[in-house]
């Protein structure tokens, strides 16, 4: 076929008579030439590409390309900005969290410090009272060792009395007789060393 | 007829148009370059019509084709080359949606063509030239003379850079049209082995199988090759583009 093809070519009418197989119509074409070396068919084909591929060219660059061009750069943009709110977003949680945790922290020194203040109060509240108490206890004490102490001098006062009074009796009794107080009261005065 | 691997690059005229003795004529070829532009700029209009913030899978198979291409261009061409991204994004989905048009059955292959290819890749270094020129005067001829090549060996080094660039639209329009053609020969030609191979009985039935199965993976190869060349066009095109912004290497 290939070999055939340029002799075959090179039959076939030149540029000057090309319209008279352009008369011969569609019967030439059957004849043994291979289709895409038969230049009769070339005007045409050149032709008609140049129109449909001319207006391809000019729908492609006029409305095509633009549009889809178009919808990446708003979707890139799109994509972007939402990005972009996505950070701000994050940025704007953080802070309220950071805002969160500060505020959390206040609360619980304050706490803690109303907690301490309590607590010295009570503190002091209770010890106030302890030395209240004391000074109470210690103030009865001291009235009750005084009423001992004046007890106990009455007691060692009357006991001279009750002495003089037991041996006057024991004398009384075993030997009959009677003894006057003040020979006792000697006597006893003697006994106790005094 | 019917098993001739060639006929289904044959053109045939639907309304035969002449001017100025110019056989112009609307043809299969015509109609399916309508419906390559119609099926792509159709797709691309209908999936972004709403232009959803959240992208429906058909908004998103839109946005993909874009991204890929932006992408391709950024890394080919540097951010200044996205002045000719409608140029390559058009190309990249002409390119592509004719070769998986072609995939149909009984339907016509443009990208199937050396000269719908050749017109294709002369406008990429017809691009590439024009506003080298335009940007940078004649230091785009630059571009044939590395930088740090000893002088001895310049003009050799020159006149490879002069005959690659030259090669450019030619490798790159050969490279696409002979994928698309080789590729839709080699399906015809297994699948015309299971119709006659079908029509030797029982043993040929039997035979046919294999030739079926290779029709089956071909297929799938094809689709792999129309997306691969379509790809392949946009990224040389990109490289090539950088050469205009960029010609100091």
């Amino acid at each position: 076929m290939f070999v055939v093809t340029p002799a075959q070519a090179q039959s076939n009418p030149t540029e000057g008579t090309i319209s008279e197989t352009g008369a011969h119509g569609g019967e030439t074409h059957g004849g043994g030439v291979f289709p895409p070396f038969d230049s009769s068919t070339y005007a045409s084909q050149l032709l008609w590409l140049a129109i449909t591929f001319g207006l391809f060219y000019l729908f492609m660059s006029r409305v095509i390309v633009p549009r889809i061009g178009g919808i990446l750069e708003h979707r890139r943009d799109r994509i972007a900005q939402d990005l972009d709110e996505a950070n701000r977003l994050k940025e704007e949680a953080d802070a309220a969290i950071a805002a969160y945790e500060q505020e959390l922290a206040d609360a619980r020194k304050k706490a803690s410090a109303i907690a301490e203040t309590a607590r010295e109060k009570a503190k002091a509240a209770a010890e106030a009272e302890r030395t209240k108490t004391e000074a109470e206890l210690n103030a009865k004490m001291a009235e009750a060792e005084k009423s001992i102490a004046a007890i106990k001098d009455k007691a060692l006062a009357e006991v001279d009395t009750i002495a003089e009074e037991t041996a006057t009796d024991v004398v009384k009794h075993l030997l009959g007789g009677s003894v006057t107080k003040a020979e006792v009261a000697a006597a006893i005065r003697a006994a106790s060393g005094k | 007829m019917a098993n001739d691997p060639i006929h289904q690059f044959q053109i045939s005229k639907l309304v035969p148009i002449e001017i100025g003795g110019l056989d112009l004529s609307f043809t299969n070829s015509s109609l399916f370059m309508v419906a390559t532009v119609a099926a792509a700029a159709g797709f691309l209009f209908l999936t972004t019509a709403n232009r959803g913030m959240i992208p429906s899978r058909l908004q998103s198979i839109s946005e993909m084709s874009y991204e890929f291409v932006a992408s391709m261009l950024r890394d080919g061409a540097g951010s200044q080359g996205m002045r000719f991204f409608p140029m390559v994004f058009s190309l990249f989905m002409f390119v592509l949606v004719a070769n998986l048009l072609g995939m149909f059955p009984y339907f016509f292959t443009v990208t199937s063509h050396l000269i719908v290819t050749f017109a294709l890749a002369m406008l990429v270094v017809g691009t590439v030239v024009v506003y080298g020129f335009w940007k940078h005067g004649l230091h785009f001829l630059n571009l044939f003379v590395p930088s740090g090549v000893p002088g001895i060996l310049l003009p050799l080094v020159v006149m490879i850079e002069v005959i690659s660039f030259l090669s450019r639209p030619i490798s790159l329009s050969v490279r696409l049209f002979a994928n698309m053609l080789a590729g839709h020969i080699t399906l015809k030609v297994f699948a015309g082995f299971v119709v006659s191979l079908g029509g030797m009985g029982a043993l040929g039935i039997g035979g046919a199988i294999l030739p079926l199965a290779m029709t089956v993976a071909l297929t799938g190869l094809e689709f792999l090759v129309a997306f691969l060349q379509a790809y392949v066009f946009a990224v040389l095109t990109c490289m090539y583009l950088n050469d205009a912004l960029h010609p100091g290497h």
